[in-house]
């Protein structure tokens, strides 16, 4: 086991991978986490003319495409930002570099075919184990941890009753993720915790949630949109059921699909559900003192802020 | 032979007798159902081969038939007939005419990875549902659906220029479906945050549009992914071409013989 001093060492200064989804319809998700990150001390650099990692489209066309476009983004880091760590806090973004960083170690063909478009690219071909991708949520908990959030946000969030939605790229599939499912102090695949920590030290009263890792049908939510309402309904009745008043999130594909498809469910099946989105890190930078609008909070399509200060979050 | 779980043979091939004695024993009641029997003969021998060729379906010959994926499928819940584990039986044992009952909702699979998360063969069932609509959309049997065609368009905006823009894809996807831009719920999502949002915002968003976001010195790997994505094509065509027969004659082999 790594000792845990270590890696808050480690992480206290990242390379940060923000990707499309985060520049464009997740843009609250990308200013909140740079907010905590200066009110934190903690150092972001972002990785120089990254490229999209594929999202959850380009493997449909050919998975090793995908990989390729992963090991790039990994390459700059270590090649051109000489990084040795990669925080993406967008699931989809996390999920393809660690699908890479999987192919790249036992996958000869995979190694092949990245060398291959690398060269012809003209830059180095990222190798499995230069660098080290994390999750938003990984990084908070090592490098600020429970503790601290303890100290510097003195219980804020007490009395607000939270869902923690941690959807599906972030925990499968399990084989990707060697490190999980490692015991205590590492995240579950089956009942993810990492956020639900990060709040609960925050001072928030996390409810009993069932379907933290359900699907919200992300992949399809422009080309199938009923069965993506369909799902996202799910999730917010059972948030609801819960007991909660609001759901925390920390993908921006699920975040949109959530406010979306809130919104749709309303207007073509009539089901209206009250219970507000909001990122992890807004919720953390509300507890923090930081405020609203530094956070995004106005660009969410789920509008929070009655709630934020009937809360006295402000 | 009698059967005791209905539900699982398509209704067409059940027989039902009201009363019935075999050998001198009484069957009618609850033992009154049959299959009804039936003799194949259109395999297509080549079909596993086929959709092993298709991206995300080459580890489908691991399969040992355990039903994890079906009994951990997103899309199983709400529709009961999407059923990746009998799909994957279908393929395996070439039976191309049953598989193409199903031929409309295969494309549904969302992605959530649970049937690859659980699988205890390392089949990686969700890439094999990607080939399998890959596949019904090249050999002809279907028109490319709406994830086919918004897969290739945000692709397309990757290989072009190493990022996507949400707008342009939105458009775009809209467009090639042939799907209004001004969709109710859309527009109120639209009211709804523009009453919140700055006007530094519309301008961000605006400039998102004129000048794309792009990734600095691109064009190598435009060219370089543009000539995989050929060579990757061709290799699949080759393999349903010299596999595979055109669909009206692995239906029909008697008009072949007639002409």
């Amino acid at each position: 086991m790594v000792d845990i001093t270590d890696k808050a060492k480690k992480y206290a200064s990242v390379g940060y991978y923000p990707g499309c989804a985060l520049e464009g319809t997740g843009n609250g998700y990308d200013v909140s986490t740079r907010a905590i990150a200066k009110k934190l001390g903690l150092g972001l650099r972002e990785v120089s003319n990254w490229n999209c990692c594929g999202a959850m489209e380009v493997k449909n066309v050919d998975p090793k495409i995908q990989t390729y476009l992963s090991a790039r983004v990994l390459s700059q880091a270590v090649n051109e930002d000489r990084m040795d760590v990669v925080m993406a806090p967008c699931n989809g973004c996390y999920h393809n570099l660690k699908k890479a960083e999987h192919d790249l170690a036992h996958d000869p063909k995979a190694i092949e075919v990245v060398e291959k478009l690398s060269t012809k690219a003209g830059h180095k071909a990222y190798k499995a184990g230069e660098a080290e991708t994390i999750h938003a949520l990984d990084w908070l908990k090592a490098a600020v941890g429970e503790e601290g959030l303890r100290e510097r946000t003195k219980g804020k969030l007490a009395g607000l009753k939270i869902a923690n939605y941690y959807g599906c790229m972030y925990v499968r599939p399990r084989h990707i993720f060697p490190e999980k499912d490692q015991g205590p102090d590492s995240e579950s695949t089956s009942q993810p915790h990492f956020m639900d920590d990060l709040l609960a030290a925050a001072g928030a009263e996390n409810v009993s949630f069932p379907l933290k890792t359900a699907c919200c049908g992300g992949a399809h939510t422009l080309s199938d949109s009923d069965t993506s309402t369909k799902l996202v309904l799910n999730i917010l009745q059972a948030a609801e059921a819960s007991g909660a008043e609001v759901i925390a999130t920390e993908c921006p594909t699920c975040h949109t699909g959530l406010e979306m498809h809130q919104v749709r469910a309303e207007k073509r099946f009539g089901k209206k559900t009250n219970v507000k989105v909001l990122y992890f890190t807004q919720l953390l930078g509300l507890a923090l003192g930081i405020g609203p609008r530094t956070l995004g909070i106005h660009t969410n399509i789920s509008d929070a802020m009655d709630l934020i200060i009937e809360k006295r979050l402000t | 032979m009698p059967i005791h779980e209905k539900s699982l043979i398509r209704p067409e091939n059940l027989k039902t007798h009201d009363s019935l004695v075999i050998e001198g024993v009484d069957v009618s009641g609850h033992w009154s159902t049959f299959i009804e029997p039936r003799v194949v003969t259109d395999y297509n021998e080549n079909l596993e081969d086929e959709i092993a060729a298709m991206p995300g379906g080459d580890k489908i010959h691991r399969c040992w038939q355990c039903g994890s994926c079906t009994n951990a499928c997103t899309v199983n819940a709400i529709e009961p007939r999407f059923n990746p584990r009998y799909w994957i039986y279908l393929i395996r044992t070439g039976m191309e005419a049953e598989l193409l009952r199903d031929k409309d909702i295969i494309w549904q699979c969302v992605s959530c990875h649970k049937c690859t998360h659980i699988c205890p063969r390392d089949v990686e069932p969700e890439g094999v549902m990607k080939a399998t609509a890959h596949w019904l959309t090249m050999k002809g049997y279907t028109p490319p659906s709406p994830s086919h065609i918004f897969d290739e368009e945000f692709t397309h905006q990757i290989v072009r220029r190493g990022r996507i823009e949400d707008t342009e894809v939105l458009h775009n996807f809209l467009r090639k479906t042939k799907q209004p831009l001004l969709q109710d719920w859309l527009t109120a999502i639209a009211f709804a945050i523009g009453k919140r949002l700055p006007v530094k915002w519309g301008l961000k968003m605006a400039w998102a549009q004129i000048f794309k976001p792009r990734t600095r010195g691109w064009d190598k790997a435009r060219v370089a992914l543009e000539a995989y994505i050929h060579e990757v094509e061709s290799e699949r065509k080759a393999v349903i071409e010299s596999h595979g027969r055109p669909p009206q004659q692995a239906r029909a082999p008697m008009r072949e013989a007639a002409e």
